[in-house]
């Protein structure tokens, strides 16, 4: 079933399809990356494919390969119930400047996942409409998922946001809010309210 | 005094109007507590919205790089705290994928079982907190009393009643308790008068079904390209559920229904899994006639499963297979797979990479809420704004697994 699709994909695009393997029943093909976007929209408009959905977009880290990255997208026909792993092998052993086009044009789920990925991997997608960080926040410094990213790392605290027309004022006055917990780790030896407790 | 019935102008009648920004959640009861959504109202219809997670971000899949494969399992309850058995038995079936190992018949079941009435816990969470959300205090009592039932019985057959961390790799942690079918049956039974009393209460009540009909609609076309497994696809009238169109352990020889919609608004989205809860129950009751009184509940692979402890301290050979399992972690062959379950809310799935050494090199889980709420936007805009809670209940985001 899927493996006819295989080889279907490796009739349409000879040179693109660099790898192939089949690992426990999971049809894979690893394609030439520049040529990702095009295999996905044939993926998806071929009837005797006919990936309805793209049921996950995520990425891979092989810090020590290069290219570093692989982008591992997983289709899924509705219509035919096959599934196929399509990857594409991006980045210098950097990490910088990687980039791949996006699929949002082609499958709606393509938003989220790949604003995940350029989040927690730091991939870019090319074209897509709104590549902001997803789990993370703006101010997050590196990308989380990268084997090169200590999970001990801590971030730094982040300063108000300036945003413009909105008037903020601090949660707590100088002499509101709770004088214990949380609060009292903030306060050094001298400042007014050392009497409070 | 100026007369009131002055000679007005229409056109100064109508008040000069701005968009409004309006900001909900994180922190708001009816965001679940983990999702923020800045929406431009113009008087009630929402124009534009922007839906934000990640408030719940733990770092799951970087925290699973750093132990073996049986520390994940305490990792994947906390993805989807509403049932965590089914996040439990997915992990499991993965590395089982890999490694190309299949638990006995007894443990297929047992799982089955288990899992069904962690779904049927999820459903009635969700249906429960639907009606709250919408006023209907007392359902939400009623469902989640039969929720409580369910982790009592889970509590009696793991130890605890939400984060089991239950799985293991090849088998359970424990076989069934000799009470369980008794205790299993019993629950079932009961949670099904609860809908049977929950459906005479909401579904003759206009007010419940005036919030959820025809609000929230999404269409087939939608839902597929957004990526919707679950209750929310089957709600839009595609009848893909995991366990039929590709049955796991042993839900090719179960007799069950998928039950659809064929409109996909919220309304749907509650039915659904009022539908599945009775099918779950049908399931459940298979599973404990097949659920075999004894045999072995783990497989005989050494490399896979702790021998047991008398042998631990009775036998130099127990003792070194236990060292090496607990200390190196047990090893999967190096490669990758995508192993797919239902989970509570669709396609649950894992790919996991292994180098082939104990730890794992990535685990991916493809969370179904994430995908889910990645549609909320679609849903909400040109809604009303009060529309919002119902919509969203209906799509039943769970946190952990949203943000992970």
């Amino acid at each position: 079933m899927a493996k006819a699709l295989v080889e279907l994909i490796k009739q349409k695009f000879p040179a693109d399809v660099l790898e192939t393997h089949s690992q426990r029943g999971d049809e894979t093909i690893v394609v030439y990356a520049p040529r990702w976007k095009d295999i996905a929209r044939f993926l998806r408009d071929e009837p005797r494919a006919d990936m309805t959905m793209l049921v996950d977009l995520t990425a891979v880290d092989f810090p020590d390969r290069s290219p570093r990255f692989e982008v591992v997208a997983h289709f899924y026909s509705l219509s035919k119930g096959h599934r196929l792993r399509v990857k594409a092998r991006v980045g210098d052993s950097q990490g910088e400047g990687v980039e791949i086009e996006t699929l949002t044009d082609i499958w709606a789920s393509a938003n989220w996942a790949e604003r995940e990925c350029w989040d927690m991997f730091g991939i870019r997608f090319s074209g897509h409409p709104d590549l902001r960080r997803i789990l993370t926040y703006p101010e997050f410094e590196g990308h989380p998922l990268r084997k090169d990213y200590p999970a001990e790392r801590i971030q730094p605290l982040v300063p108000y946001r300036e945003v413009p027309d909105i008037h903020k004022v601090p949660p707590f006055g100088k002499d509101e809010g709770m004088a214990f917990g949380r609060q009292t780790h903030a306060r050094g030896p001298n400042t007014d309210d050392d009497d409070v407790n | 005094m100026e007369p009131i019935d002055q000679e007005l102008d229409p056109a100064e009648i109508e008040l000069p109007t701005e968009p409004m920004l309006l900001n909900v959640g994180p922190a708001h009861p009816a965001m679940h507590g983990t999702v923020r959504i800045v929406m431009e109202l113009s008087g009630e219809s929402i124009e534009r919205c922007d839906v934000q997670v990640g408030y719940l971000h733990r770092g799951f899949e970087k925290m699973c790089e750093r132990g073996t494969w049986t520390q994940v399992f305490p990792y994947v309850d906390r993805c989807n705290y509403v049932s965590p058995m089914l996040n439990n038995v997915g992990f499991a079936l993965a590395c089982e994928k890999l490694l190309g190992i299949e638990v006995p018949e007894r443990c297929q079941w047992y799982r089955m079982a288990l899992g069904e009435l962690a779904r049927m816990s999820d459903h009635l969470t969700c249906d429960g907190a639907m009606a709250m959300e919408l006023g209907a205090f007392t359902p939400f009592l009623w469902m989640i009393k039969g929720r409580e039932m369910i982790w009592d019985l889970m509590e009696e057959e793991t130890g605890a009643r939400l984060t089991h961390s239950f799985g293991r790799v090849g088998g359970m942690a424990h076989p069934p308790t000799d009470h369980f079918k008794a205790n299993a049956e019993a629950v079932t039974a009961h949670i099904l008068e609860i809908l049977d009393e929950v459906e005479k209460l909401l579904l003759g009540n206009r007010i419940f079904l005036d919030r959820l009909e025809n609000v929230g609609v999404v269409s087939v076309e939608d839902a597929v390209s957004l990526g919707w497994t679950g209750p929310c696809l089957r709600a839009c009238g595609v009848p893909y559920d995991v366990r039929k169109a590709h049955p796991y352990l042993k839900y090719g020889e179960v007799e069950f229904d998928v039950p659809v919609g064929h409109r996909g608004d919220s309304f749907d989205r509650f039915m659904v899994r009022i539908d599945e809860l009775k099918q779950s129950a049908r399931i459940i009751r298979q599973c404990l006639v097949r659920l075999a009184d004894s045999g072995p509940v783990n497989v005989a692979d050494p490399r896979v499963i702790l021998p047991p402890k008398e042998e631990v301290y009775s036998s130099i050979e127990g003792t070194i297979q236990h060292f090496k399992i607990v200390m190196e972690g047990l090893k999967l062959p190096a490669g990758e797979v995508y192993s797919y379950t239902e989970g509570g809310n669709g396609e649950l799935g894992f790919y996991i990479v292994s180098d082939g050494s104990g730890t794992p090199y990535r685990v991916r889980i493809r969370p179904p809420c994430f995908y889910v709420t990645g549609g909320l936007e679609r849903v909400i805009t040109g809604a009303m704004m009060a529309d919002v809670v119902p919509s969203f209940g209906s799509l039943n985001m769970i946190g952990g697994e949203c943000d992970r």
